[in-house]
């Protein structure tokens, strides 16, 4: 039996998180049984690379002369394109400056690919995997998260991103790329209201928008992109993937144009990925924030709450 | 200068020549969007309050305000009364300046009082205090090592959630920026 006296020397943080952490660990079990039963491979891929995908406002942090990934997309890739069909992966991901209540610059991330599909059937797979995993931590057919009560029976809400602006925002999405404030926009005034009653496929991004994204083949002026929200937190993203080797170039070197405009740190194009992205069968994939899935299920407000570590704790 | 990145809660910038205080700060950003800073500031002169979203390429000049060492005196009515230790100045705070900090006040404590033109605005507390607790149920002996917490009320007044095993009349560490039990304090 444990003194009073040593019981007061204990991390009081730490002790705290157990029923967190315990879900977290049942969480990402329930993760790799879902996808194993899908016949998916769990790879790991390296996370030190020497050029991460040049996006206008994601930062790498420097490692060396290489870099720690932003997102394993472009190993992962790299497999589909030699032919594996299906992949998943949870690994670390890192992004310099973001921190906030649903942010921490080191987090974990389920990503994963399927030949043959497109957006739309990751939308699916995204349905039934989360049901899954919420069914395995002992959450059935809604959770409450905060003051909403999320209803996870399906069809979950699609809305296009055209839509959504329609509904919750004072100006539409051309208006939004015109004056230069989508990003405010959605992060401000359309993505707190999605997901509220339950979960909500954000789909349809200008293709502007859409960085590794296929645009419509029957409207190119949009990206075949869908971000999935719970209680007007983002939690995944989705792409039918690019496959146009010459395109997703022309996209990397705008974006590195942009960087380097801006004053950030310019990143080599990563020639291997670039290389095989022709030989890439049509297909889809999609990244999902662990950690907010987390705090989803287990109704907590900040991600602080959900992990181990912040960097402050250290 | 500040950036964008150096915004938090509590911080003080400069706009349009009047202090303003970050009251609430949060940091979002769209998956593949650019950060963006959502703020509520206040007018520390008038109370005012607006909400702004900054972007990362946003700078302020911090706000001219002079911070005094001072210590806590007494309460008459709903004024706060400090002193300048070197000076002897008095200062007096109201109920609404005070806020949440009157909720760590202790006799005697020294603090920041924050001072715009001589006049008194905020109080910072130092980022630890150490305080008696007041009121607590007693212990449940055994449960060692789940995470329940049980309330129990500081000599302040304020009821503040502690581990199990912390009983009336004890010394606790509590952070008063988060408003959270820390550890106990021998």
């Amino acid at each position: 039996m444990q003194s009073k006296k040593g019981m007061a020397e204990k991390n009081w943080t730490l002790v705290k998180k157990r029923d967190d952490l315990w879900l977290r660990a049942r969480m990402i079990q329930a993760m790799r049984e879902f996808f194993v039963g899908r016949d998916y491979l769990e790879i790991e891929t390296p996370e030190r690379i020497p050029a991460p995908a040049p996006e206008d406002h994601i930062d790498a942090f420097s490692c060396g002369s290489w870099f720690l990934q932003t997102s394993p997309e472009l190993c992962m890739k790299r497999l589909l394109a030699a032919g594996y069909e299906k992949i998943f992966q949870i690994c670390k991901c890192w992004r310099e400056g973001e921190r906030g209540d649903y942010h921490l610059p080191e987090y974990t991330l389920l990503e994963w690919y399927r030949r043959d599909a497109d957006y739309q059937d990751l939308m699916i797979e995204c349905e039934g995997l989360i049901r899954y995993v919420a069914g395995a931590s002992g959450r059935q057919g809604f959770l409450d998260y905060q003051s909403d009560r999320i209803d996870l029976s399906l069809p979950w809400e699609r809305l296009s991103v055209g839509e959504a602006f329609e509904r919750y925002a004072p100006l539409s999405v051309e208006e939004a790329l015109d004056q230069g404030c989508f990003d405010e926009v959605i992060a401000c005034r359309v993505g707190p209201n999605l997901g509220r009653r339950c979960p909500t496929f954000l789909y349809d991004y200008p293709v502007s928008l859409g960085a590794l994204a296929r645009a419509r083949k029957d409207n190119p002026g949009l990206a075949e992109r869908f971000e999935l929200y719970m209680a007007g937190i983002e939690l995944a993203n989705a792409f039918s993937e690019l496959n146009d080797a010459q395109e997703q170039r022309r996209r990397f070197e705008k974006s590195r144009a942009y960087r380097r405009s801006a004053g950030k740190t310019d990143y080599p194009v990563p020639e291997p990925f670039l290389k095989t992205l022709d030989s890439m069968p049509d297909s889809a994939g999609i990244a999902l924030g662990v950690d907010r899935l987390v705090m989803i299920l287990g109704d907590r407000k900040k991600i602080d709450h959900v992990v181990a570590f912040t960097p402050e704790d250290l | 200068m500040y950036t964008a990145s150096d915004l938090r809660k509590g911080l003080r910038i400069k706009i349009d020549g009047d202090p303003y205080i970050v009251t609430e700060f949060n940091f979002v950003k769209p998956g593949k969007g650019q950060a963006l800073y959502r703020c509520k500031l206040k007018n520390m002169m008038t109370g005012s309050q607006f909400e702004r979203t900054f972007r990362s390429v946003d700078a302020f000049d911090p706000a001219d305000l002079e911070e005094k060492k001072m210590q806590y005196l007494y309460k008459e009515e709903d004024k706060y009364c400090f002193m300048d230790n070197n000076t002897y100045e008095q200062v007096y705070l109201t109920e609404e300046q005070i806020g949440d900090a009157k909720n760590f006040l202790l006799d005697n404590l020294e603090v920041e009082i924050l001072l715009f033109e001589n006049k008194p605005l905020d109080i910072s507390l130092p980022n630890f205090v150490d305080i008696i607790v007041a009121e607590a149920e007693p212990w449940a002996k055994g449960d060692t090592v789940s995470g329940n917490t049980k309330p129990v009320v500081l000599q302040t007044g304020y009821q503040i959630q502690v581990p199990p095993f912390i009983e009336a009349g004890e010394k606790i560490r509590v952070d008063t920026r988060s408003g959270e039990y820390l550890t106990r304090v021998k």
